[in-house]
């Protein structure tokens, strides 16, 4: 163990290329929407020759880079607040179509932040317990709509706490939601109530994982 | 409703000014106040119904505003009884905090998809729906939920306005309306939701046949009144 008590061997992946897994399981043709935080690193690992359609929920399917200095238009921007632009073949729409289209089961697949993630595939994500200033976006209505919601985060809490877990103790933002879960050590999906470890990081050993995952975790051989 | 009838026969919804275009909003009154981030929010008609005066209201809103502007000004003039809001809390919001923490301000947190399907049900005339948002959720903790198929569902109500407030780019004398990219956000909702709809254009208003039928998003007869407010030249590009 070094110490911060990882074991020496282990190699986690940076966040860019957990963003680069999320991407490399996007089809050409998706229509995906990217949630705020670590979701908006994956659109930039999207290879440029793809053909990925990126929903925003205030109104805009084919959101494309930021744009370049001085090219900002302050009526067109991500759901995250910040500048955008808007790809060729891209369009608008009011915030009540981007939701029509997430609640409709239209987006492929949706790309989420998360607080904790239970093995039954329950999702927080959009408050702390005991939170004073509550406030929700779209975060629900991603989660029950999407017709895949896969989640990105690191694999532990600042303070080491899992964030997957067995059961959510913070708010919950909807159940039985997340298929897949892309961390720095691993990528797991959600089946049949357990996490089942698709992929693992350079150097990581089942007994490491288990002991920084809660809930009940298959390693298939 | 026709608040702006022209002469002559002739139908002209044009407000002079924007004091002019928020005249007769009574206290109490439920507010829907267009708007996502900084894009599309009728700043000039807020500032007006900051100083037009009325007090004790409902504003149903996206967010709560950021520094002085926008659904800011209201709640830092006390005029904000209750805040039906899906986002309050960003960086700037400092107002919202203050009277949300100082207590004078009610807040009902709505998800967002839930709170734009609540005010576009109010404009068609669909007192209740069901929706698969939140259910389970401490947001939607006892309520009227419904099983249909293999689903549950909550049970939402509608949210009417007597006032709306949105910006849009173009508009001519008889309320058609256009936008101008993501701007547009609750504008065509909000528009059709209230008894009385003002909106705030970029730039001046046309006549009737100048706007394309084909690009026309919200049509004048969910529109009450529009004023020109031109947008100061270093931010419109």
């Amino acid at each position: 163990m070094s110490g911060n008590g990882r074991p020496a061997g282990l190699r986690p992946w940076s966040l860019d290329e957990v963003a680069s897994h999320v991407a490399r399981d996007l089809p050409a043709g998706a229509y995906v929407n990217i949630g705020i935080g670590l979701p908006t690193l994956v659109p930039r690992q999207i290879p440029a020759s793809r053909e990925v359609v990126l929903h925003s929920e205030n109104g805009m399917l084919g959101i494309g880079p930021p744009p370049g200095p001085g090219s900002a238009d302050p009526d067109l921007i991500d759901a995250g607040k910040n500048p955008a632009s808007l790809v060729p073949g891209g369009s608008y729409f009011s915030h009540n179509e981007a939701f029509a289209m997430i609640t409709g089961g239209h987006l492929d697949v949706t790309v989420l932040g998360a607080f904790q993630v239970s093995q039954s595939g329950d999702l927080a994500n959009w408050a702390m317990p005991g939170h004073k200033l509550p406030a929700v976006g779209g975060a629900m209505d991603l989660a029950v709509g999407a017709r895949r919601v896969v989640v990105v985060t690191r694999h532990t809490a600042r303070n080491g706490e899992p964030k997957l877990v067995s059961a959510c103790s913070y708010p919950l933002t909807a159940r039985g939601v997340v298929q897949r879960v892309y961390t720095d050590l691993a990528t797991i999906d959600i089946r049949d109530d357990r996490f089942v470890v698709a992929e693992a990081a350079p150097g990581l050993e089942p007994c490491y994982l288990r002991k920084v995952t809660g809930g009940e975790l298959v390693w298939p051989s | 409703m026709s608040a702006c009838g022209g002469r002559g026969g002739t139908i002209d919804k044009r407000a002079r000014t924007a004091r002019e275009a928020v005249a007769g909003v009574r206290d109490d009154a439920t507010i829907l106040v267009g708007g996502f981030g900084e894009s599309g929010v009728p700043c000039a008609l807020i500032d007006a119904l900051v100083d037009q005066g009325a007090t004790n209201l409902t504003v149903v809103a996206n967010n709560a505003g950021s520094g002085e502007r926008g659904v800011a000004a209201l709640l830092r003039a006390g005029r904000v009884r209750r805040l039906i809001c899906s986002y309050p809390r960003s960086s700037g919001s400092v107002w919202f905090e203050r009277r949300y923490t100082e207590g004078t301000v009610e807040l009902e947190v709505v998800p967002q998809g839930t709170l734009s399907e609540r005010i576009r049900a109010a404009g068609a005339g669909i007192p209740a729906f069901y929706t698969p948002t939140g259910v389970g959720t401490e947001l939607c903790a006892g309520r009227e939920t419904r099983r249909f198929g293999e689903r549950d569902y909550v049970l939402e109500r509608a949210l009417p306005g007597d006032v709306a407030l949105i910006r849009a780019r173009r508009a001519d004398r008889w309320g058609n309306l256009v936008y101008h990219c993501v701007a547009r956000n609750y504008g065509p909702t909000m528009a059709a939701a209230a008894a009385l709809t003002v909106a705030e254009v970029d730039d001046p208003i046309a006549e009737p046949g100048d706007l394309d039928p084909e690009h026309i998003v919200t049509p004048g007869i969910y529109v009450d009144r529009v004023v020109h407010v031109p947008v100061p030249s270093p931010v419109r590009p």
